[in-house]
């Protein structure tokens, strides 16, 4: 037998574990939260595009041909008209492009609004890289502004040779001020 | 035995409806727990009338869409939380302390407490009915943005309710982490518990580390709703596919908190009466833990069609067919269990034998289900709708019902009618596959669930499935006869009233005292009574 002040202490710490354990697994679901955003930004899950703070030199292959096209929604009612400048272009993977989305608020009051993007197939938008973006920051309109938001970006070399078409969307949801 | 009348004389049950209110004892707080699940089982499955009701010829009869929508969230939510799991935490409250030579649960005030949250979680969560919008509509899986930007304000009530669930649940599996760990014989060895033991304590692990993140995906949809958080907003910077990986990370390991318990039940009955030692005791607990292990690693299989990249619907598409293994063995060593025994079929069988031909069934529509390719086909139809009623209700539910025949004899010293209750037996089995058989035909076919109306080549197996499920539905107002029937005017039953039956339970008085092993049993009783011989 065991001695009684022994068994004791194991009881103690046998119990907390069995009370910190659901607790902890409560806070695991919100450390899911950030978990996952880091997740999504590493393999591009979900079509999260990526970010570059300067414009980087890469080896170019001038045969490559990539169609990007380019897609514009809004989400919920967002009272603003949200198109892309032009539908699509031809872009040489490792070389900087830059274009540009146009919106115009229709209304008599200011909007806020963040535009979340989304590159289609997923497995692209890791090498779909950013240098310049409205969707940076929240976008704001000032009453029937029409306004020209400028995108600058690159497809790095990377990208699997197989893939010849990258979509990307921009959908606008409105920000409760 | 004048020693024990004497001592339980002097802590006889209180008189009147007090005695349940203040109880602390295991067999009165297990009583209430199954009376309740029963109860909660028979609102839920009104509601799948209705359900039936509506889908019985194509066009809108009888209710309205909406409401439609508010019968299968509630259905769901009323036969997950409120029948099947307080169903088993009732079984294991009865049964874990005799049969691990417990005098009681380890923490019987909590016990008490998280048995009466749950009346009052099951009322809020059925009051959302009475108010304005009506009950949550969104599914019992309560997606983000439906559950949050669309949902009626009653949907708050619903969070509370699942907190409450959820507390009680958590609280519940302390409580049999502890009992079995601190109160078990001391004569007894961990491979000495009988199974049903055994997985219960497996379950309990899997409900102190999947509720949690349950209740941390509401808090989440409360503090969205109410106080601007943006977790599943995109708008805010958030992410609905988030809400179903928090989600189905509880989901998952949720589903086997409904079936591992179901398996400690069968691995009861099927040695008693093959009168054989159950094939391959080890090797049955070590498949629970794996089963156990892997529910955690496996949640985006529910996912595959949220766009996921090729690598992900392939990791969890094998993680999902390994739990194939581990069941594998379970349903080999039931089968190896009945090979060449002297079996013969008490109602108790009859549940357990068709519980492994139908649950196994069920297994196998989830193997289809969980390939990525294929799971295109069959995603949100009737077909997934089939698979998990074919694990739930004859898997689960089927479990519980054998669990009840077995030890009924135990629980009230009295005999139901063998007669009655396999009549009961082969009602409810025709009519549960007459019910959910055709639904796999309209799923492949391509019938979307969770809608009121259908196309017109849906017609006839929906009629088809909706009398099955009539025929179903009304087989449990025989079956309410039949156990208030022996409770009543029960013959009165041996203390082994089952001949081939092994387990320390047994070896009380035909109807357990009220307070049981106030000695702890001897090495030699557990050793002759133990299912690992």
């Amino acid at each position: 037998m065991v001695d009684i002040s022994v068994r004791k202490k194991i009881t103690k710490i046998f119990w907390i574990k069995l009370i910190l354990s659901p607790i902890l697994m409560f806070a695991f679901a919100y450390a899911m939260v950030p978990i996952y955003d880091v997740f999504c930004e590493i393999t591009g899950f979900n079509g999260t595009t990526g970010r570059i703070n300067s414009e980087q030199v890469y080896a170019i292959d001038e045969s490559r041909r990539i169609e990007v096209s380019f897609f514009a929604m809004t989400m919920g009612g967002f009272p603003v008209q949200f198109r892309p400048k032009i539908n699509s272009m031809e872009v040489i993977p490792g070389k900087f492009y830059t274009t540009s989305y146009i919106a115009k608020n229709n209304t008599d009051k200011v909007i806020i609004g963040q535009a979340v993007p989304s590159v289609a197939p997923t497995e692209a938008a890791l090498y779909f890289k950013k240098l310049e973006c409205f969707c940076f920051n929240k976008q704001v309109f000032e009453p029937h502004q029409k306004i020209e938001m400028t995108l600058r970006f690159v497809i790095e070399p990377e990208l699997d040779k197989r893939i010849k078409d990258v979509s990307l969307s921009y959908n606008f949801f409105k920000i409760k001020s | 035995m004048t020693t024990i009348t004497a001592y339980t004389s002097h802590h006889s049950p209180e008189k009147g409806l007090m005695r349940w209110i203040k109880t602390t004892n295991h067999k009165d707080i297990g009583s209430l727990y199954l009376w309740f699940a029963f109860i909660m089982l028979l609102i839920g499955g009104a509601m799948a009338m209705v359900i039936r009701m509506e889908l019985f010829q194509p066009g809108m009869q009888l209710i309205n869409p909406q409401f439609f929508n508010q019968m299968t969230t509630m259905h769901g939510l009323i036969m997950v939380f409120g029948a099947i799991m307080p169903a088993f935490v009732g079984l294991g409250n009865w049964l874990i302390p005799m049969m691990i030579g417990a005098p009681d649960m380890a923490l019987p005030r909590m016990n008490n407490w998280s048995f009466w949250i749950l009346p009052f979680a099951g009322g809020i969560l059925l009051s959302t009915f009475f108010m304005e919008g009506g009950a949550p509509a969104f599914g019992w899986t309560f997606y983000a943005p439906l559950s949050t930007t669309f949902a009626p304000d009653s949907t708050d009530f619903f969070i509370f309710a699942v907190h409450l669930l959820g507390f009680s649940s958590i609280m519940g599996a302390i409580n049999i982490i502890a009992t079995v760990v601190n109160m078990r014989a001391l004569e007894m060895k961990l491979m000495d518990m009988p199974l049903f033991v055994w997985t219960w304590l497996i379950t309990s692990f899997l409900l102190i580390g999947a509720m949690p993140v349950l209740a941390g995906a509401v808090t989440m949809m409360l503090t969205d709703r109410n106080f601007g958080t943006a977790f599943f907003d995109a708008a805010g910077g958030g992410d609905p596919v988030m809400f179903q990986h928090i989600f189905w990370f509880f989901g998952h390991p949720e589903v086997y908190i409904m079936i591992l318990p179901a398996f400690g039940v069968i691995s009861h009955v099927i040695p008693t009466f093959a009168r054989k030692p159950l094939f391959g005791y080890s090797s049955m607990v070590y498949a629970t833990a794996s089963i156990a292990f892997l529910s955690y690693i496996v949640w985006a299989h529910h996912m595959f069609l949220t766009g996921m990249p090729v690598a992900g619907e392939l990791y969890f598409m094998y993680a999902t067919m390994l739990i194939a293994v581990p069941t594998g063995v379970k349903v080999f060593n039931w089968i190896s269990t009945m090979w060449r025994g002297s079996m013969t079929f008490e109602t108790p069988m009859l549940w357990a034998v068709s519980f492994v031909f139908l649950f196994t069934i069920g297994g196998f529509s989830g193997v289809m289900v969980g390939i990525a390719p294929a799971d295109i086909q069959y995603h949100d139809t009737y077909f997934v709708v089939a698979h998990f009623h074919y694990v739930l209700v004859t898997g689960a539910l089927w479990s519980i019902i054998a669990a009840t025949f077995y030890w009924l004899p135990k629980w009230t010293g009295k005999m139901y009618n063998e007669t009655l209750a396999k009549v009961h037996f082969w009602w409810a089995v025709i009519s549960v596959n007459v019910l959910f058989f055709p639904q796999h035909f309209l799923g492949l076919a391509g019938m979307p669930r969770r809608i009121p109306d259908y196309s017109l080549q849906f017609a006839d197996f929906n009629m088809i499935s909706s009398i099955g499920g009539f025929a179903f539905g009304t087989s449990f107002i025989l079956f309410t006869y039949i156990v208030i029937d022996c409770i009543r005017n029960g013959k009165p039953a041996d203390a082994r009233p089952w001949e081939g039956a092994k387990g320390l339970e047994w070896t009380l008085e035909p109807k357990a005292q009220y307070h049981s092993f106030n000695k702890p049993p001897t090495r030699e009783l557990i050793k002759q009574e133990s299912q690992n011989s």
